[in-house]
């Protein structure tokens, strides 16, 4: 187990330093930067001055040295237009993601689960054709688009909930967050929507198949003879049993949930790591992509950490195939 | 023999046709696919036929007049044609700034997806048919790239290599391979412990031809539903990532590139801007993901009835 353990880990420092080296060379290759940050009437020895300032004249694999060297003590470069550290810079837009993400996943769950409850309990009624259909426009619908129709229905005609930013920030047991005051909640609901279409559909399809599974078992067909109602026999012995998976699937969808908060965030112009992202992409702010992309890879590389090492807990045949490879 | 042929022959008529045309009849059984192959046939001749079937050309800036601006769906244009999807923010006609803009998203998700589709099948034919260390390798890669989501993989690629239509090729490319290259491996270590396989190995043909001639073919039918699918994907990705301002540029506007245009004036109720682009690639990539899930059934023999 400890051999597997840290055989794991030591892939996963491999990952991160190999993209580490793909994304600083490749961030660092194109463009420009110097020619958008100083004035258009600078002269000469000001452009060497400012590109001597952002440590531009060294060689490349100097400046990848010097950035690994940083890395490895916290530092990730200084934003070149904010002239904050890049590290502190996506910290401080993290809480903002984190939120979306968090209450998309809860959207997902709550709406999601039930409908696919009902969808598996009647596979053939028009009701849950209806469900599967828009399920399946939930997978093939491109996001970004959908953002802009929820934003023209809600916002633009109906006038329902703000259109677009973070609402006022509230603070509860020490944590600040807008999910705690009513503006914070108005303005959340639809990018948090958009965000979790697709999850909302992959949750509607792992219910209902589960439900379908569920339902011929034979501790269903029990509690039936035994009288239970079912009410009961759904709510308790079926929703117990089809849980599991499907909150396990759902949080690590949660990675992805991150990922994908790019396009919303974009759409909405909520304050978050993703649009912060491609802010600094479109301004060439190359040490807040390069720090950007590589705390994502960390966060996938965790995550598929945890969850190997979870498995191999779970189901010893993974490990033995590991070693045996 | 020959009787058992010929009544089950007398039985079912359509057991004497060609394995095409019984996948045609299987194909048109599903009346929404057979209305999603006929809407992206219309697609697919509106995008190539756009030059010609179009008012105006949207990138002719001799006919474009600013004057035209943001005009409302069914206007009239100054030079006398009807708009019947309105015009954007520069006076383009949208019936006809969408249908060029299908033909590059259309090229660009073909394309990327067809270049990627010889790649990863070629990767994974190698790691099935070498297997050993250069399989372990090969899939250890395939399974670390599967683990980020395409789009963040494109999204990361081009936050590296900059805009341009050869650059969002090359992102789609190396953000779809991966896909190709697992179907193909899964099906080929299956087709290779085959009967016919050791049966051509005794006939001593050499390696490569059998693993080009003779199980190449046998993986084709997986390959299409995969190809179908992700080409759908790659649309809509490359839709996206024009959206954001990091995929195409202004001088190549794809549907992703309407969209985001018609974002600015959507706030003040001019919808049609950013709808109608919207509409079509919605219709575009509804109507490929309808095929492909018909291919997966007819294609698939563990599904026959």
């Amino acid at each position: 187990m400890t051999v597997f353990v840290i055989r794991r880990l030591l892939q996963a420092l491999l990952v991160v330093f190999l993209m580490s080296v793909i994304v600083f060379f490749g961030v660092n290759i194109v463009g420009d930067p110097v020619y958008m940050l100083i004035s258009p009437d600078a002269d000469q020895a000001d452009i060497e001055a400012a590109i001597r300032r952002l440590g531009l004249d060294r060689p490349i694999w100097e400046q990848y040295l010097l950035f690994l060297k940083g890395a490895a003590q916290g530092d990730l470069g200084n934003s070149f237009i904010f002239g904050e550290p890049a590290l502190k810079l996506i910290l401080h837009h993290m809480p903002a993601t984190m939120e979306l993400a968090f209450t998309a996943l809860m959207l997902a769950i709550v709406i999601g689960i039930p409908l696919g409850l009902y969808a598996g309990l009647y596979p053939d009624s028009p009701i849950s054709k209806g469900i599967m259909a828009g399920s399946i426009l939930g997978f093939s619908l491109p996001t970004f688009w959908v953002g802009l129709m929820l934003i023209m229905l809600f916002a633009v005609e109906l006038g329902w909930v703000p259109a677009t930013g973070r609402g006022d920030v509230g603070s509860f047991l020490g944590i600040e967050s807008s999910l705690f005051t009513r503006d914070g909640l108005s303005h959340v609901f639809l990018p948090a929507l958009n965000l979790a279409l697709l999850k909302i559909s992959l949750a509607i399809r792992l219910t209902r198949a589960g439900v379908r599974e569920a339902m011929g078992q034979d501790y269903v067909k029990y509690a039936r003879a035994k009288g239970l109602t079912t009410r009961r026999i759904i709510l308790v012995h079926v929703m117990k049993n089809i849980m599991i998976p499907v909150v396990t699937v759902m949080g690590l969808e949660f990675g992805s949930l991150i990922g994908f908060s790019v396009v919303t965030e974009t759409i909405f112009a909520w304050p978050g790591m993703g649009k912060l992202l491609i802010d600094a992409i479109l301004q060439l702010d190359r040490p807040v992509v390069v720090a950007y992309l590589m705390i994502i890879v960390l966060f996938f590389v965790l995550i598929n950490l945890i969850v190997d090492i979870l498995y191999s807990v779970l189901d010893p045949r993974v490990r033995l195939r590991d070693q045996g490879a | 023999m020959t009787d058992i042929a010929a009544s089950s022959a007398a039985k079912t008529p359509a057991e004497a046709e060609t394995p095409f045309q019984r996948f045609r009849a299987e194909f048109f059984e599903s009346r929404i696919a057979t209305a999603a192959l006929a809407l992206l046939g219309i697609i697919v001749i509106l995008a190539v036929l756009a030059p010609w079937i179009t008012p105006q050309n949207p990138y002719d800036l001799g006919q474009v007049d600013v004057l035209d601006g943001r005009l409302p769906p069914g206007s009239e244009s100054f030079a006398g044609y009807t708009m019947w999807l309105g015009s954007d923010g520069a006076g383009r006609d949208l019936y006809s700034a969408i249908l060029h803009g299908l033909r590059i998203s259309l090229s660009v998700g073909v394309a990327s997806g067809i270049i990627a589709l010889v790649i990863g099948m070629a990767i994974g034919l190698i790691a099935a048919y070498l297997g050993g260390r250069v399989e372990a390798v090969i899939m250890r890669i395939v399974d670390l790239q599967l683990s980020f989501p395409a789009s963040l993989v494109a999204l990361m690629l081009v936050a590296a290599l900059g805009k341009g239509v050869d650059k969002i090729i090359l992102a789609l490319i190396v953000a779809q391979w991966a896909y190709y290259a697992r179907t193909v491996r899964g099906t080929a270590l299956v087709e290779r412990n085959k009967e016919y396989v050791e049966a051509a190995q005794c006939l001593g043909i050499s390696r490569l031809r059998i693993v080009f001639r003779h199980i190449l073919p046998n993986c084709l039918a997986p390959l299409i539903v995969v190809g179908t699918v992700q080409t759908a994907h790659a649309i809509s990705l490359e839709a996206t990532l024009s959206f954001l301002g990091v995929g195409l540029p202004q001088t190549e506007p794809s549907l992703g590139v309407l969209i985001a245009n018609g974002f600015e004036y959507m706030l003040s109720g001019r919808y049609w801007i950013s709808v109608f682009p919207g509409l079509a690639l919605l219709f575009t990539v509804v109507s490929i993901n309808l095929v492909g899930d018909q291919l997966r059934d007819v294609l698939n023999p563990r599904l026959k009835k």
